[in-house]
């Protein structure tokens, strides 16, 4: 039953080649839905363009339902699928501070990679500044080692912390993301009119 | 500024965010875990790293984890993955006609200020991306997906931090009458 480890399955040099054909597609994606431009992708946090938030809840609760559907009829073993271990405080103090430099960057670390591909130069500073914050927190984090590890609560999913069924958890979300992305199309027209989104 | 060559529209968002929906399924089905970025470029910078200090890479346990002694940081998917993100991102755009040397900026200031401040805001999002352990695509795509209650934290806090500086730094990508 999936997932496999490919390593082992294919070998590695095999294994290294599916892995750059996930990375293609996943770059090839983003490139199409126009995230190689930082406008579009900051004027989110204006409203004034929803394709960050439509993308990616789109894409997050197909592949949740395609996820929790093929482990609901035995193709796919979820508790042999890596889930992101929770570490609460450094969790959200490091989104906060992503969410900063999203409006001061324009980009995502992945969508910078797809901006330097298409030579925006924008996109090739935001890389080079991203080196600099990845290379400064490997110097930096033996300072605060105690902070980085705080709130560690392991593999903890949303059905654990509700004490829900996951199906409840999975229908849930995708009512609450459907509702999500009307009101930010209400919201986006009362501040913009019927414009093209831009 | 408009562009003089109207390159070919971008996809519609839900099509492109169902794909990607696919996608990730599809990479957490084969590999069992989801996509990454930000820990393929870290890996990158600690292999050069280690070749001009390879003592202290190995004294360094965040370091070390990925290059210390005879462990190789290059090998590892997501070192792969940032390479393909790269091609596939180059190939999408020149079949559309959109790499071109360019900068995109807001119509309220010079190309210059925008390369400040992207510079400025990669360094924000590069050192809060590795105390997250994961920026937009391994934590909030991939851990969003599989339903990790941290994942959903994160997301929640980079909105949170993007919306409550957004007025603030309007002048940066807002048009100047309705700023």
């Amino acid at each position: 039953m999936a997932p496999w480890d490919l390593d082992i399955e294919l070998g590695k040099i095999f294994a290294s080649v599916v892995y750059l054909l996930i990375g293609f597609a996943f770059g090839f994606i983003l490139e199409s839905a126009g995230f190689g431009d930082s406008r579009r992708l900051a004027a989110q946090f204006y409203f004034r363009n929803l394709a960050v938030l439509k993308v990616m809840f789109t894409a997050i609760l197909v592949a949740m339902v395609a996820i929790f559907w093929a482990s609901g009829i035995g193709w796919l073993d979820y508790e042999d699928v890596w889930v992101n271990p929770t570490y609460l405080w450094p969790g959200i103090l490091g989104g906060l501070i992503m969410g900063v430099g999203f409006v001061f960057g324009g980009f995502c670390p992945g969508t910078s990679l797809v901006g330097a591909a298409t030579l925006k130069l924008d996109a090739v500073w935001f890389v080079a500044g991203a080196a600099v914050g990845i290379h400064g927190f490997g110097e930096t984090v033996g300072l605060f080692e105690d902070f980085w590890y705080s709130g560690d609560l392991g593999r903890f999913t949303l059905q654990d912390w509700l004490g829900q069924p996951v199906g409840m958890v999975v229908l849930g979300l995708v009512v609450i993301g459907v509702i999500m992305l009307w009101a930010a199309g209400l919201l986006r027209r009362w501040l913009y009119g019927d414009a093209d989104e831009r | 500024m408009s562009r003089k060559i109207t390159p070919q529209r971008y996809w519609n968002p839900y099509v492109a965010g169902a794909l990607l929906g696919l996608l990730l399924f599809l990479t957490f089905f084969l590999t069992g875990h989801g996509l990454g970025s930000s820990g393929g470029v870290d890996r990158m910078l600690v292999a050069v790293q280690d070749l001009i200090v390879p003592r202290h890479v190995d004294t360094t346990p965040y370091l070390a984890s990925m290059a210390g002694g005879e462990r190789n940081p290059l090998d590892h998917w997501v070192v792969w993955q940032v390479v393909g993100i790269l091609l596939g991102g180059f190939v999408s755009g020149w079949l559309r006609g959109r790499v071109r040397l360019e900068t995109r900026h807001g119509p309220q200031i010079t190309p210059r200020t925008r390369w400040a401040m992207a510079f400025l805001g990669g360094v924000l999002m590069g050192y809060g991306a590795r105390m997250a352990r994961g920026c937009t695509s391994g934590q909030a795509l991939s851990g969003g997906a599989v339903l990790s209650v941290g994942s959903w934290l994160f997301m929640l806090a980079v909105f949170v931090g993007g919306y409550a500086v957004a007025w603030l730094l309007r002048r940066l990508w807002q048009p100047g009458r309705n700023g």
